[in-house]
């Protein structure tokens, strides 16, 4: 069985909230070194058999229109698993 | 006139904007997320609450359901189409409007009578008003931070497309204090704030709301007349 993982994230300009208080929340527990947190979402999607090219760009639609927004979200990868049974590395969107 | 409110499942305020669309005279028609028609109606309203759980994104499993292929074709033919709330970010998630909700920039949930603008009154949801008229009605999110890039922002502004905007101190930060747009056609509206909750005296801030449903019905009786 195949797996594919797609990570998503907020935007560069648009504000991310959830970072924001995250970041917020660090210091409070003596993890003092970290200036920015944004916070994303990472999917895994498995198929039966191998992650095939096919596959690959079947994940990359999914992942473009109904995975994430264009407006305030980037699609930033779209991979086979590691150990999937091809062991085949997808290229980034 | 037979307007149709949609329910999702999670949808929250379909009974009350079945109860605006009767105030104001028309005839509520329900319409359920898995039905594959309008059942013939001349007018769609997209309630607020939270639907299939705002999983994902806020709207974004919604404009993937049976219903709203069918919604998002006749508004691209004219027909009568409000979002309010969760509605509005169904609409933007259909690419019906530009842009896109975005949790509020303080992080906490807003309730509130908010103040706003009447910016246009040259949509079918907003003839009724006067041209800057200030109204009130409820306010109730957790996401409803309007963002869209400045292009579009430009271009909604130029277009007269702003339909509403927030008075006082911004809520929510959404992006020039936007609180409600229209598409090109002024039949697609799309607003956070909650018109139904303000149609009936002694519940809620008053009837500033009833307003952008009697607008909808005026509508239809003048293009009637004109047919």
């Amino acid at each position: 069985m195949g797996r594919v993982v797609i990570d998503v994230m907020p935007k560069p300009e648009i504000l991310d909230p959830q970072g924001k208080a995250v970041v917020g929340a660090l210091p409070r527990l003596g993890f003092t070194g970290f200036t920015g947190v944004r916070q994303g979402k990472r999917f895994e999607l498995e198929v039966d058999g191998e992650v095939t090219d096919e596959v690959l760009e079947q994940a990359r639609r999914a992942a473009e229109t109904l995975l994430s927004n264009p407006v305030i979200e980037d699609v930033v990868s779209v991979r086979a698993a590691e150990g999937a049974a091809t062991g085949a590395v997808g290229a980034g969107a | 006139m037979r307007i149709g409110v949609v329910t999702f499942p999670g949808s929250l305020d379909d009974g009350d904007a079945r109860r605006a669309v009767r105030l104001a005279g028309g005839e509520p028609v329900a319409l359920w997320h898995a039905d594959a028609d309008l059942h013939g109606v001349d007018a769609v309203v997209l309630p607020g609450g939270f639907s299939y759980g705002d999983y994902l994104r806020c709207g974004a499993i919604a404009r993937f359901s049976p219903v709203m292929g069918e919604v998002v074709a006749q508004a691209q033919r004219g027909l009568p189409v409000l979002g309010i709330c969760n509605g509005f970010q169904v609409l933007c998630e259909s690419h019906l409007l530009p842009g896109a909700l975005v949790r509020n920039d303080h992080r906490k949930f807003v309730c509130t009578d908010q103040r706003l603008r009447v910016e246009s009154t040259s949509t079918l949801w907003t003839s009724a008003f006067d041209a800057g008229q200030e109204i009130v009605v409820p306010l109730k999110n957790g996401e409803g931070g309007y963002v869209a890039d400045e292009a579009t922002l430009d271009r909604l502004e130029g277009e007269g497309r702003v339909v509403f905007r927030y008075l006082g101190a911004n809520p929510n930060g959404s992006l020039r204090d936007i609180a409600g747009i229209a598409n090109e056609r002024g039949n697609v509206v799309g607003l956070m704030p909650h018109p139904e909750h303000a149609v009936e005296p002694g519940y809620g801030p008053g009837t500033d709301g009833l307003d952008l449903f009697t607008s909808v019905i005026a509508s239809a009786l003048v293009s009637a007349v004109g047919a």
